[in-house]
């Protein structure tokens, strides 16, 4: 089948879809968009982890059909995204949670093909310098959706207790942290999001 | 090179970022782990790629009849089904002992072991045909223990065993036995005032790292493989596998792909042969990729043990002796659990003086999963046993359990029991001293001053989300107890017993743009520990340069060794420094050849590289390094060996075994629910001597991660294995690992005591952390509750007597 929908603000179709096929398997291996990580494949472990119509979900429980016409947030677009977020906050425009911005599409092989972009040509969104900053990413297989989700928080809860931080993050596993420096990137981040707000 | 075609995504080459040792430099590969662009070993893609895909066993013990493969040969995209017969050369491999085979021939030993591999077009497309694989089994009954391993009538697991370990076990489905033995037991129990014994049981731990067991196998065009693969040490997988493939090692080269934690799981072949092997087979790349699923049966676990301990001492709290025996089940192949056997009887008795001691170690062939390598690797096991004999015999002294142990901690210049004189810092008591003086976590209101055996009153202002049980609403506070809980353990550094353990660095140092720039060349395996980002430190605090390029790791540079056994920043580390500090006496030899006659300064010893100039000791810039290497690079690749280690003698286990040990202390405050059964770790305290810390930052992040690894071994994490030896539960749903509201704050205290053997002086740090961290929580739990708690992981079961 073929699956129409949105991806990190550009409209995308992928053809061929066998129906079992799951939204983590189209982003990884039909849109070359490897950065959601599939850790364990049925949402224990959040390493997945993308917005879907704004919603942090497990893109491995998400049938790629439950797409169709629906924008999708991964990691690859976190920083484009969170600065659209800010553009609108400051500007007073409006964004949907995926983004509208209507650009011509990004072809499969094109996509497949592109290769890590020189070292930080564009800007990181907050919570990703954090987690640079206080040493959250170690191994780093859990930080693709430990972003999306902590980005997810942020936006709706721009000062979080550590409460609230272990709340929202409880569905993402990771193995070599033992957590105590996500809490430190995510307060990070929250705090200098405040400061330039 | 090989003349294969490269994967569309090639794995992290470093850019620079400054920072010299001891600074809390950030990584390297950071920007491309938070953008989604750093390549896993699953992430590799190639554009005319197959996909592997592995038959297991559904039995732990069977002989295989005959096994029938015409019909998934016959589905649409299937190019290839392999099974033993199939082989090109070797049939077996393994770390140690060849014991272990590449697809199962006539016999199955474990549930989930290897049978045939499939490549297809898309992956369902081998997974279907897998499933069309006709095997004919008869079941046989499993060994599943000691008392079934070696009863008279035992299936022999290996039958004419070849090892070298072969001749001296006292039954052939033990894999290796290590007793030690020092002093004299039997006069010391006779002195003793207080005797303690007791049994302990730790169940089977997995290393859960979150990046599945995957890779992408690459024909080339000179008939040899290039596989790009996550794994801890890229040379003995090319050692294992050039048999396997009937290639010569210089046709099978390996490249490091991004590795999504390691802990040990990564040290055994997992799919490795199986893509080459396909890969050759059909003259395509072939990608296999383990689903969670298959991971917890892709790769060897924890040896779950059973430990039988008895302490004595005199009234006055000496310890005078230790007597204990570990039962190390290995599973079905070796793996590496000789070595296991090794450090759980040299590291038996703990960080303590005990003049008199006698041990046993062994480990079993079983059809239970294999066992090898974990964090803590033999040490785990043993402190736990120890560290709650220790709280057992203090209990019977009536001493203070830390004073107790502060009063038989071994400090530098003690023997261990196997004669090894520990001859750099061991503050054993200052550790515990530490950990005891941290603040405590604050009271929730209801808790009663002393915080241990008070009952809360329910308190309806708590937030549920901190009490056990969190947001099942399941208390309010009643039925909450709160205990504290203290434990250290000792671990050995590096690889022991003899082995000749050695680490490869090549270092370019060139002028690109003008500006000095050193490149770092290692076959290092960078599994999250942070080693790229120490090794530019390295590189730029010897060669005084401030870009440094880290070179992908691959088997174009001599051998690392493992990222294990808390080596690599030692050894790996001591390589760079050891090779920049060869490549610094070329420059300076340049620097003297050519400008020698132009400053007298030239003559004189001490001279460094710093901000890229030659500089006295005294300060004075005397040369430029841009201008003395020229357009002409200084290359070098050296080898780097730490001081040698002997074996363990076979009955008497004396030896200089260990290269250097490694020392964490931890406190644990809990609070249990009595009533449900349920524990929440309020806080996990950490001391650790690291010698030195390279990367204060990192240190810190290895003990946090070190510390909740060892937590979910006390409270939650164990591979169930039921009659049968069938795996119960192969998933993260059944098998829990700790989240974020399952770890508590780990405040950690570092100490830094030289270790005048080491790179820097300084010490492994990621293993350590692991051991002490268990013992701590169940000994907090069994403050809260007064049970005597023998069994790791602790169940609600255990707690509640239903």
């Amino acid at each position: 089948m073929r699956v129409n929908f949105t991806v990190n603000g550009r409209p995308q179709q992928a053809d061929d879809v066998w129906e079992g096929e799951s939204l983590l398997y189209v982003l990884r291996e039909r849109m070359g968009l490897p950065g959601s990580k599939n850790a364990c494949e049925q949402g224990e472990c959040g390493s997945c982890t993308v917005r879907l119509d704004g919603a942090p979900v497990c893109a491995c429980l998400v049938a790629a059909g439950q797409a169709e016409g629906r924008e999708v947030v991964t990691v690859e677009g976190l920083a484009e995204f969170a600065e659209r977020r800010g553009a609108a906050a400051s500007g007073g425009a409006t964004i949907a949670s995926g983004g509208t911005e209507q650009t011509s599409g990004t072809g499969l092989d094109e996509a497949r093909r592109r290769q890590p972009r020189p070292g930080g040509s564009a800007p990181l969104a907050p919570v990703q310098q954090a987690f640079i900053d206080a040493g959250a990413v170690q191994c780093g297989f859990c930080t693709p959706g430990l972003l999306v989700a902590a980005d997810e928080l942020l936006e709706r809860h721009p000062d979080p207790s550590d409460a609230d931080i272990r709340e929202a993050l409880s569905g993402n596993l990771c193995r070599c942290t033992g957590y105590e420096k996500i809490l430190d990137a995510v307060r990070l981040a929250a705090a200098r999001t405040r400061e330039e707000g | 090179m090989g003349a294969g075609p490269t994967p569309g995504r090639i794995t992290q080459t470093s850019s620079a970022t400054r920072g010299a040792i001891g600074e809390s430099t950030l990584r390297p590969d950071g920007t491309l782990k938070v953008t989604g662009e750093f390549a896993y070993s699953s992430d590799l893609w190639h554009e005319d790629m197959l996909w592997g895909f592995t038959l297991r066993s559904p039995y732990a013990h069977a002989e295989i009849r005959s096994i029938d493969t015409a019909e998934a040969l016959a589905v649409p995209g299937v190019h290839a089904v392999m099974t033993h017969d199939d082989l090109p050369a070797a049939t077996h491999y393994g770390l140690e002992i060849h014991d272990q085979p590449v697809l199962a021939e006539g016999r199955v030993r474990y549930h989930g072991e290897a049978v045939a591999i499939v490549a297809a077009d898309h992956p369902e497309t081998a997974r279907r045909a897998a499933a069309r694989i006709k095997v004919v089994y008869a079941e046989l009954p499993p060994v599943v223990d000691e008392a079934t391993a070696t009863a008279p009538d035992a299936p022999v697991l290996h039958p004419g065993r070849a090892d070298h370990h072969a001749s001296h076990v006292p039954h052939p489905n033990i894999v290796h036995r290590q007793p030690v033995r020092r002093g004299d037991v039997v006069a010391a129990r006779a002195r003793a005032d207080v005797v303690v014994r007791r049994d302990y049981e730790v169940g089977m731990q997995d290393q859960a790292f979150l990046g599945p067991e995957s890779g992408l196998a690459v024909p080339a065009e000179d008939g040899g493989v290039d596989l790009y693969i996550a794994t801890q040490w890229l040379h003995v997988d090319r050692d294992q596998l050039a048999p396997v493939l009937g290639l010569p090692a210089d046709k099978v080269r390996l490249t490091l792909s991004g590795v999504g934690g390691a802990f040990g799981a990564r040290e055994d072949l997992s799919m490795q042969a199986h893509a080459c092997l396909l890969a050759l087979r059909t003259g395509r790349p072939v990608k296999i990729v383990y689903n969670r699923y298959e991971s917890f049966f892709g790769h060897v676990h924890r040896h779950p043990a059973k430990l039988t301990y008895e302490h004595g001492a005199t009234r006055d709290g000496q310890l005078l002796y230790v007597q204990c025996r570990i039962v190390l089940d290995g599973g079905a192949y070796a793996s590496s659990s000789p070595a296991v056997v090794g450090n759980a009887a040299s590291l038996a008795i703990g960080p303590y003086v005990v003049d008199n001691v006698d041990v046993e170690a062994i480990a079993l062939y079983s059809n239970n999963p294999p066992c090898g390598a974990m964090r803590g690797f033999g040490a785990v096991q043993a402190c736990f046993a120890y560290e709650a004999q220790m709280d057992a015999v203090a209990q019977e002294l009536g001493l203070d359990p830390v004073e107790f142990r502060q009063r038989n901690a071994m400090s530098q210049g003690a023997v261990m029991p196997t004669g090894q004189v520990v001859d750099s810092p061991a503050p054993v008591a200052e550790l515990l001293r530490r950990v005891k003086a941290m603040p405590m976590p604050p009271e929730r209101p209801g808790v009663p001053p002393d915080g241990v055996w008070g009952r809360l009153a329910a308190d309806r202002s708590t937030d549920v989300r901190a009490l056990p049980g969190g947001l099942s609403n399941t208390t309010h506070g009643e039925g909450v107890v709160r205990g504290v809980g203290y434990a250290v353990g000792i671990k050995n550094v590096g690889f022991s017993e003899g082995f000749d353990d050695y680490s490869t660095a090549r270092i370019r140092l060139e002028v690109i743009n003008g500006e000095p720039v050193a490149l770092v060349h290692t076959a290092m395996a960078e599994v999250g520990q942070g080693g790229v980002t120490v090794h530019a430190q390295i590189a730029r605090t010897e060669l005084g340069v401030g870009q440094v390029t880290i070179h992908p790791a691959d088997t174009q540079v001599g051998s690392a060794g493992s990222t294990s056994a808390s080596r690599q920043t030692y050894m790996t580390g001591g390589a760079v420094k050891h090779t920049c500090e060869a490549v610094r006496e070329e420059v300076l030899r340049r620097g003297r050849e050519r400008f020698g006659s132009c400053h007298p300064a030239w003559a004189t010893a001490g001279l460094l590289l710093e901000g890229g100039k030659v500089v006295t000791d005294g300060g004075e810039v005397i040369g430029d390094l841009a201008e003395i290497v020229g357009d002409e690079p200084v290359e070098l690749e050296l080898e780097f060996r730490h001081r040698p280690t002997e074996p363990f003698d076979l009955e008497t286990g004396q030896g200089f075994g260990h290269v250097q040990y490694s020392f964490c202390a931890h406190r644990a405050v809990v609070e249990v629910d009595i009533e449900l059964g349920l524990v929440k770790v309020i806080e996990l305290a950490a001391a650790q001597d690291v010698g030195k810390a390279l990367n204060p930052l990192s240190v810190v992040g290895q003990i946090q991660g070190g510390s909740t690894q060892g937590l979910g071994l006390a409270v939650m994490e164990e591979i169930v294995v039921s009659e049968g030896a069938r795996v119960r539960n192969p998933s993260f749903t059944d098998y829990l690992i700790p989240t974020i509201l399952d770890t508590p704050t780990i405040p950690v205290d570092v100490l830094e005591l030289a270790d005048d053997n080491a790179p820097y002086g300084l010490r492994g740090v990621g293993e350590a952390p692991t051991l002490s961290s268990t013992p701590a929580v169940v000994a907090a739990v069994r403050a809260a509750t007064g049970l005597p708690l023998k069994r790791v992981p602790i169940r609600p079961e255990h707690l509640t007597g239903c």
